[in-house]
This record gives C-alpha cells, sequence and structure tokens, in this order.
C-alpha cells in the first residue's frame, strides 16, 4: 500500500475487523518494545518491521503476537460456511498450537493477498492447501530458531500448544512468542507467483500426515453465528463512516434505454438531493437513505428506447436453438461418437431446457465508498473484495494499491451477485458528491437486475448395443455465456456501472461441460455459446451463480443416464454402478442406495394407479473439480394441483479429507435446498423489453411448507485424499435426482426445467 | 410526502423521538436515526421478513408499517428481545443448531417465530412449516431454521 488510509479514521469499526487491526497494531507497536528486548537477548529472531504485504512473505499470512495468540490472514471470504473456522484448524494443526488460540482474518487488501476471494469452492482446497504449507514452514523456523536457543537438535524437540521443548527433558523449553517476541518472522516463501484462486506459497517444510492429524476433523462450531444471531455484529449494510450519504441508482422500466434526460426539478422538494449523470449512468445522492429512496423514485428520467431486445419468453429456447454460435468447443472427445451411433442397436435422443436464474440475494447488495482524488476506501459484501478494490479503483482511475478493499460479511452472494456492481456505483456516486457515499439496492436490483446464470439447452443422443450396453454418448450444451461480465470484478466492463460509462466490453464466451465420469463408450461431450440479447447494461447479462451451469447440465445429463439406463432394461441406481468405474464414485452410490433404502426397479412405478398424491425416487450422480456427491431424492407429487414436495433427500458426499464434519453438514443441507428451490421454482421471467421477475412475488423461492422433511448425509472422509471443494457440489445433482424422482412417480418426463407445479400438472394431465 | 415531524416512539423499553416523514417506513427509523441495526432492508415490500420487528406484541414488517404508525406503540426488535447474557430460547436454539450461513435472514425469523411461539407453545411440526411460511432464507438453512425452533419450543415448555 503506498497509501495508508487507517481505520482509526472512521468511526464505524467491525469487531473482526478490529481484532485484525489489533493484531496489526499490536505488531506495529511492537518494534519498541522488541528492540528492547532485542538488545538483551541479542539472537532475536525475525524482524521488527513488517515486510511488505507479498504472497512470498510468511508475514503476509501468519502472525504471532507477543501473547502467543495466532492470526492467519486469509484472502478469501466465508459466505457462511464456516471457512474461517477451517483455516484457523488447519493453521492450528500445523503449527501444533490449539485451535483456540487462532483467528483468522478475512478479506482486507490491507491485511490479506489476493487468493481470488470466495470462488468455485476452493476456500480450503486451493486456499487452505497454501495455509497448510505456509503454517507448517512457519512452525519449522520455529522450531529451527528453538533448537539454536535451547542448545538441541531439531529432532529432539517437541511442540505442545506453541511450547517448543526438549522430549523428555520438559523443562527445557521455549514458547513461539518468546521466540518471536512480537516481532515479524521475515522469512521468505516460495511463491508461484500468481494471484487469485491459483496462489500458492511454500517453504520448505513437510505438512504432516493426515494421520497425525488432531485438530483437523474436528467440529469446532462457527465464530460467526452469536454475533449474528444477537445481532452484534455488524454487516455490510450497517457500516456507517463520518459525512457519509446515501446514493441510489436508477435502471430504465424497459432494458436496453439510456438516460437521454432528466427533470431535477422532480425532486427538488427532497432537501439536499440531488443527480449525478455520467453517460448512461444516472443516480442520486441525499443525506438520509429515504430522502435517497424517493429521489430515486421520484426523479423523472427520459430514456431512450430500447426496442423489445428479449422477444417473447416463449421463444426462448427457441431463440437459443437458432441463435448464431459465438464459441464452441468440444471438452471430451473420445472414440468416434458418430461411427458408434451408426453401428448402435438403439438410438435414443433428448433435449433438455433450463431457464435463466436469479441469484436473488436475501438483500440487495450494499457498498460504502469514500472516493478521494487519489486514494480510496471501498467497504464491499462482495465475496471477492480484492478484485472489487480493483474495479473500484479502475472505474476511478486511480491505482490498485491506493484503494484498500474492506469485506464485511452481508447477504450471501452465491456466485457474482449484485454485490460488485453496488461497489462501482458508490465509487461514480462518490466521486462526484467528494464525500462518502453509501448504495443498497432495492429489491428490483437483487432480482431484475443482478446478473442472471445463463438459460440453456442440452441435446443428447445415446446408443446402445443389442445387449444394452451404452455405446455412445453425445451431449451438446447450448446457451448463453457463462461470463457475460466477469465473476472478478476488476474491470470496469465487468460492472454495471461500467457498461453504462462505456467501458470496452470483454464477454468470456464460455460454457461447462459435465465433468463425466461415466464410462459410457465413445463419447463427445461440449458447448456453443450465444451471443447476449444486449451486449451492454442488460439485466440478463450472465455470470456465476453457485455451482455456474451444473444444475442446468446435470438436470439434462442425470435424465439422460435414466432414460438410457431403461432402455437398456436397468435399475437407475445399478446403472450408475455399471458405468461408474472410479471405487470412490462406485462407493458413494452404494452408501446413499443403503443409507435410503433404494429397491432395484427398472423403469417408473407402476403400482400407483388411481392415486391423487404419488411418490417416486431419483437418483444422481455429480462430479466437481474433485467432489463427488450422489443425491437419492424422494419426492411426493400431488397430480391434482401438479406440487412437488422432495420429501426426502439422501445425500453421499466425498470431499476427500473432511476438515469438520459438521459444518460440512450444515453446508450441505444448504445446497440441497438452496437446489431444490431452484430446480422446482426459479425461473427469471421477461417480457420483450424487461425483465418482470421483479421481486419475491415474481421470482419465488422455497419456502418452509416445502422444505424436506429429512436431508441425510452421508459424509464419505478420505483422509488420504486431498480436502476439495464442498460449498457447491452438493448444488449439483439435485435437479437430475428430483426430475428422475417426479418421472418415477409419474411416468412422464419433464425435460423443461423447473419442475413447477404448472408443469407438472399439464403434464400428468 | 407529510412535512417532517416529531415522532415518540418506544422502542426496545426506551423512549426515543425522531423528526421524520410520518410516511417514512419504520424501518429507517430504526435503522438510521435510533442506530438499531438488526432489523433489514430485504425487500421493502412485505414479502421477505427481513425488517421484522414487534409492535406491541405482533411481529410487524417494519419496512411496510410508517413510523408515524408506530408512535404511541411499543417496538421491540432483536436486541430487546434477547442479548448474549440474556438469550431468548430461539437465539440459545440458533446457536446451538448453528442456524445461520449469511445470517441476514435471521432477524426475521427469529422475531416470526417468537411471536408463533408465544400464541402457540405447543406449535408442531406442521404448524411451524405453516406459521414460517412467507419468509425467506436464500441460503436455505431451513433445516436447521426449524430443528432450532423445535429445540427452543421444547425448552420454553421446560
Ligand atoms: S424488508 Fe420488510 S419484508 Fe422484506
Ligand atoms: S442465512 Fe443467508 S439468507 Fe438465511
Amino acid at each position: 500500500m503506498t497509501k495508508m488510509i487507517s481505520i482509526e479514521d472512521f468511526a464505524f469499526s467491525r469487531r473482526k475487523l478490529l481484532q485484525g487491526a489489533g493484531a496489526l497494531v499490536v505488531s506495529a507497536a511492537a518494534p519498541a518494545v522488541a528492540a528492547k528486548k532485542a538488545r538483551a537477548a541479542t539472537a532475536a529472531f525475525g524482524s521488527a518491521v513488517k515486510p511488505a504485504l507479498k504472497p512470498d512473505q510468511l508475514d503476509s499470512f501468519i502472525a504471532i503476537t507477543a501473547d502467543g495468540k495466532v492470526t492467519a490472514f486469509f484472502g478469501k471470504m466465508d459466505m457462511g460456511q464456516g471457512v474461517d473456522v477451517a483455516i484457523s484448524q488447519i493453521v492450528a494443526e500445523e503449527l501444533d498450537v490449539k485451535y483456540e488460540r487462532v483467528t483468522s482474518i478475512l478479506g482486507d487488501t490491507q491485511t490479506s493477498v489476493n487468493q481470488g476471494g470466495a470462488s468455485g469452492s476452493t476456500a480450503v482446497q486451493n486456499g487452505g492447501k497454501a495455509m497448510r504449507a505456509i503454517a507448517a514452514e512457519a512452525r519449522r523456523v520455529l522450531v529451527e530458531e528453538a533448537a539454536k536457543r535451547l542448545g538441541a537438535s531439531v529432532g529432539d524437540l517437541v511442540v505442545d500448544d506453541g511450547v517448543v521443548s526438549v522430549k523428555g527433558n520438559a523443562a527445557k523449553k521455549i514458547s513461539y512468542a518468546d521466540i518471536l517476541q512480537g516481532r515479524y518472522f521475515n522469512h521468505k516463501l516460495k511463491w508461484n507467483k500468481r494471484y487469485g484462486n491459483g496462489l500458492y506459497s511454500e517453504g520448505k517444510a513437510k505438512p504432516k500426515k493426515p494421520s497425525e492429524y488432531k485438530v483437523v476433523g474436528q467440529s469446532f462450531p462457527r465464530t460467526d453465528i452469536p454475533g449474528k444471531v444477537y445481532g452484534t455484529s455488524p454487516m455490510i449494510t450497517d457500516v456507517r463512516v463520518p459525512g457519509m450519504v446515501h446514493g441510489r441508482v436508477i435502471h430504465p422500466e424497459k432494458a436496453g434505454g439510456m438516460p437521454k434526460a432528466f427533470d431535477a426539478s422532480s425532486i427538488k422538494h427532497i432537501k439536499g438531493a440531488r443527480v449525478v449523470h455520467e453517460k448512461g449512468f444516472i443516480g442520486v445522492v441525499a443525506n438520509t437513505e429515504w430522502d435517497a429512496v424517493r429521489a430515486s423514485q421520484e426523479l423523472k428520467v427520459t430514456w431512450s428506447d430500447g426496442g423489445n431486445p428479449f422477444g417473447d419468453q416463449k421463444n426462448l429456447y427457441d431463440h437459443i436453438r437458432k441463435a448464431k454460435v459465438i464459441a464452441k468447443k468440444h471438452d471430451t472427445k473420445e472414440g468416434d461418437v458418430a461411427a458408434a451411433l451408426k453401428g448402435a442397436a438403439k438410438v435414443i435422443e433428448a433435449e433438455y431446457e433450463w431457464p435463466f436464474q436469479s441469484h436473488a440475494s436475501m438483500g440487495p447488495a450494499c457498498a460504502i465508498v469514500d472516493a478521494n482524488p487519489k486514494n480510496a476506501v471501498v467497504w464491499t459484501g462482495s465475496q471477492k473484495p480484492h478484485y472489487t478494490a480493483e474495479g473500484v479503483a479502475a472505474i476511478l482511475k486511480i491505482k490498485a494499491d491506493d484503494v484498500r478493499g474492506i469485506w464485511v460479511p452481508g447477504p450471501g452472494s452465491y456466485g457474482r451477485n449484485d454485490a460488485g456492481d453496488a461497489a462501482a456505483q458508490a465509487a461514480l456516486l462518490s466521486k462526484a458528491v467528494g464525500k462518502p457515499v453509501r448504495v443498497q439496492g432495492m429489491r428490483h436490483e437483487g432480482t431484475a437486475w443482478d446478473p442472471k446464470s445463463p438459460a440453456s439447452i442440452h441435446r443428447c443422443r445415446g446408443g446402445l448395443d443389442a445387449n444394452g450396453n451404452v455405446v455412445a454418448f453425445e451431449f451438446m450444451s447450448k446457451g448463453f455465456d457463462r461470463q457475460d461480465v466477469r465473476s472478478n470484478e476488476s474491470k470496469p466492463q465487468d460492472n454495471l456501472a461500467g457498461q453504462q460509462i462505456g467501458a470496452k466490453l470483454r464477454p468470456a464466451k464460455t460454457f461447462r461441460s459435465p465433468e463425466d465420469m461415466y464410462n459410457v463408450g465413445a463419447r463427445l461431450i461440449g458447448w456453443e455459446v450465444i451471443p447476449p440479447f444486449i451486449p451492454r447494461y442488460s439485466p440478463l447479462r450472465t455470470s456465476h451463480l453457485r455451482d455456474p451451469l451444473g444444475p442446468q447440465i446435470q438436470f439434462a445429463s442425470e435424465q439422460f443416464h435414466d432414460e438410457m439406463a431403461e432402455v437398456a432394461g436397468m435399475d437407475p441406481a445399478a446403472y450408475r454402478l455399471k458405468y461408474l468405474k472410479d471405487p470412490r464414485d462406485r462407493d458413494l452410490v452404494k452408501a446413499a442406495v443403503e443409507k435410503s433404502g433404494w429397491k432395484e426397479r427398472v423403469g417408473p412405478r407402476k403400482d400407483q394407479g388411481g392415486k391423487t398424491t404419488v411418490s417416486g425416487r431419483g437418483i444422481s450422480y455429480a462430479y466437481r473439480n474433485g467432489t463427488r456427491v450422489v443425491v437419492i431424492a424422494e419426492v411426493e407429487v400431488d397430480k391434482t394441483t401438479g406440487r412437488v414436495w422432495p420429501r426426502k433427500f439422501t445425500v453421499a458426499h466425498d470431499c476427500g479429507l473432511i476438515i469438520n464434519p459438521e459444518a460440512l453438514k450444515l453446508c450441505l443441507e444448504g445446497n440441497i435446498v438452496m437446489a431444490a428451490s431452484r430446480s422446482l421454482y426459479e425461473e427469471v421471467m421477461f417480457d420483450a423489453d424487461r425483465v418482470t421477475s421483479v421481486d419475491w412475488a415474481t421470482y419465488p423461492i422455497l419456502e418452509t411448507p416445502d422444505a424436506p422433511e429429512v436431508i441425510d448425509c452421508v459424509l464419505l472422509n478420505r483422509p488420504d485424499k486431498p480436502a476439495t471443494g464442498a460449498g457447491e457440489a452438493a448444488t449439483r445433482p439435485v435437479s437430475g435426482a428430483i426430475a428422475n424422482a417426479v418421472y418415477d412417480a409419474t411416468g412422464r418426463r419433464l425435460r423443461r426445467g423447473p419442475v413447477t407445479a404448472e408443469r407438472v400438472k399439464a403434464l400428468v394431465s | 410526502m407529510a412535512a417532517p415531524k416529531r415522532i415518540k416512539l418506544n422502542v426496545d423499553g426506551k423512549p426515543y423521538s425522531v423528526t421524520a416523514d410520518p410516511e417514512m417506513p419504520l424501518l429507517y427509523a430504526l435503522r438510521n436515526d435510533i442506530g438499531l441495526d438488526n432489523p433489514h432492508f430485504g425487500c421493502g415490500l412485505a414479502q421477505c421478513g427481513a425488517c421484522t420487528v414487534h409492535v406491541d406484541g405482533a411481529a410487524t414488517r417494519s419496512c411496510s408499517f410508517t413510523v408515524g404508525q408506530a408512535e404511541g406503540k411499543k417496538v421491540v426488535t432483536l436486541a430487546g428481545l434477547g442479548t448474549p447474557e440474556k438469550p431468548h430460547p430461539l437465539q440459545k436454539a440458533y446457536v446451538d443448531e448453528q442456524v445461520p450461513q449469511c445470517g441476514y435472514c435471521v432477524n426475521g425469523w427469529i422475531m416470526t417465530a417468537a411471536e408463533l411461539l408465544k400464541k402457540n407453545p405447543k406449535a408442531d411440526d406442521k404448524q411451524i412449516r405453516e406459521g414460517l411460511a412467507g419468509l425467506k432464507c436464500r441460503c436455505g438453512t431451513h433445516m436447521s431454521i426449524i430443528r432450532a425452533v423445535k429445540r427452543a419450543a421444547k425448552e420454553m415448555a421446560s
């Protein structure tokens, strides 16, 4: 940081941040104390000055203060799934200190390096892996130093809760705190020169063997829960800084419109309210929040006509089918699918469709930006504050190093929601009025105007030989861009305000394929991307939503495997056992089958004739970046109303080494419920000229009467396998499991998601 | 909009006086004038519950209830319901069951469930699910919410 902006300058102080700052302040204050001690003990270890915050410095990740407390500085965020706890466990384990000594501080660009923020469920998988290596290195250098002080060899030393002693002579000892005396390690790490998810730094130390773990694998409770339950920890929406005013932005009723003119007199009656207009961006700033809300609602703006960019929603899938392809790729090409299909005894085909979906976070995004001519501070709920700060710097046209990003927990984001947009909006408004500005969106900004999960179609073809063996599998997706706006908010074009003021666009033009582990003969698996309806400033721009593209792809692929199983005359679970070859996958299928009491059957249930409420079960499997999940859904279908109740889920989950089993279970429950909601209810509705899903009435999600009765989790711990992500994987198989269960119950297959009551009713009548 | 006027409020047992447009939602007065941040803005449309407070004992969505309407009534927020030192059984159960993920919805669920259990301490599974319908939790913590409400009900009964 070339320009330090002290947190003490602001009235707002977040408890956690203060703790973090405390660790820093203690450290920053340490030199004087340390200097005295250094004179006494000439061999004082470390440095009085903190090395620059770079990934090649141990001090960028771990601090041990004079009172023996350990702080881990982590450049990824927690979305309420206990990431900080897991990181503290990993650090405590490798350092050989009690878990209770460790605090993890997340998400301040001034205390942590950019490890990618919350991204792709990599907190433990990537971030945890780095922290493990770094903590092990910290232990190594401390023990080496202890050996010198104690006149012993490293091999003769043991560490117990941060105290290094000589084996068999416990009186000969020295603590980490005494070794460091409040100083910094000043120890270089080998850094792979990458920032973001790929960042990895290590030293010479070898981390422990999983068989030696004492802290990892235990269920420590979350640290953030009491504050959330008693309302004593401020959230992003509660941040207030001196001199702060309130902003709101205004979007056109009709998509594609840009502001042509506005009538400032229309808000003249609101004292202190003013308009900020820059090219396509228009917002208001007022002294109080209510005034800002009113000004945004009452300001008269004339918009240019955007035409009817979206067309009729009824034609969405036809549009996708016919749209020109701007990018395509085959992710898997094994054998000659065309020939295999030609030679197959039976060929089956099916096409599946999935709509746009919204993040619809519980609260519309909020950010506070204090923009000065040469520097800025942004308080953000974004899951990627390092990138958000870069994005704010870019839109303010100042250096990234001069913007401090402070993450404050807020409404869950589940990917690239509206949080990054709020930060850029607050930045433009703050720059214009020369004061810190707080922006919080209104409901429609979280639902109608957040980046959407892309709509898509999925074409499947399968070939079976005369014995019912699958010999060919073709799976082609075609849909809107996976990242029409990037999930990293580091460039103006990746947020609404930047698009409004004309930043050059950079769509990623990618999609995704099933990370297919089925061994089903010749395979051709790939995707095609189509252009957005509107290239710029679109409420239907697309980006990541929890498990990007997983639900839509698996809705198709897992139903199609069931369709093939039936043609092959096989039970769906038996089919998966036949074609999944990896023992870890097969163990999961077996575990789920056993736990749920699955009975073998070919094709749908046939014993429910005449009943109005029918039930069914469906199985689905998914692989996601190392993690595997099998979900069995048991549903009840009311044939008169079409209501599908996902009564029970059995989830068998393998994410390698488990760090914290109880937190994992809760995390899986959240994934299953959110995915069930998306599978059953969620579809962004639009007219030709606007998104009409604007609130909870027009974008309903699952509520308690429809929540499952039971979610049974079977956690398969694999201590010998690397810990992989758990934040999203269980989202993936749910849509397929539910659709397969509805088929089992009704004998009818729904190939268009979500599985709404309306569609099911039409299907069965 | 009406002209701003002085409005006397009683919140969490303490008297307050705010000068505000009486048409302004109570939510903004609680958060910005009084500094009680537990009611959250989720929708502003009475659709999610995040802003719930008790007004004369009734769970009320403060985004859709004006500060003028609150005058002369007893308003209770989450902080008035219980504290870490003297927790409401629901708060204790929420911690025990490790309910929240992001926690933005917590206020609405606890305030609504508190009223539900007060009216019907013996609420069964179905009554709890139906009594909490209309509340949103985007993180999908419904399973643990239901467990916590049942745990609190049990504790309150004993
Ligand atoms: S904010 Fe009041 S009900 Fe949603
Ligand atoms: S815990 Fe995040 S919305 Fe409920």
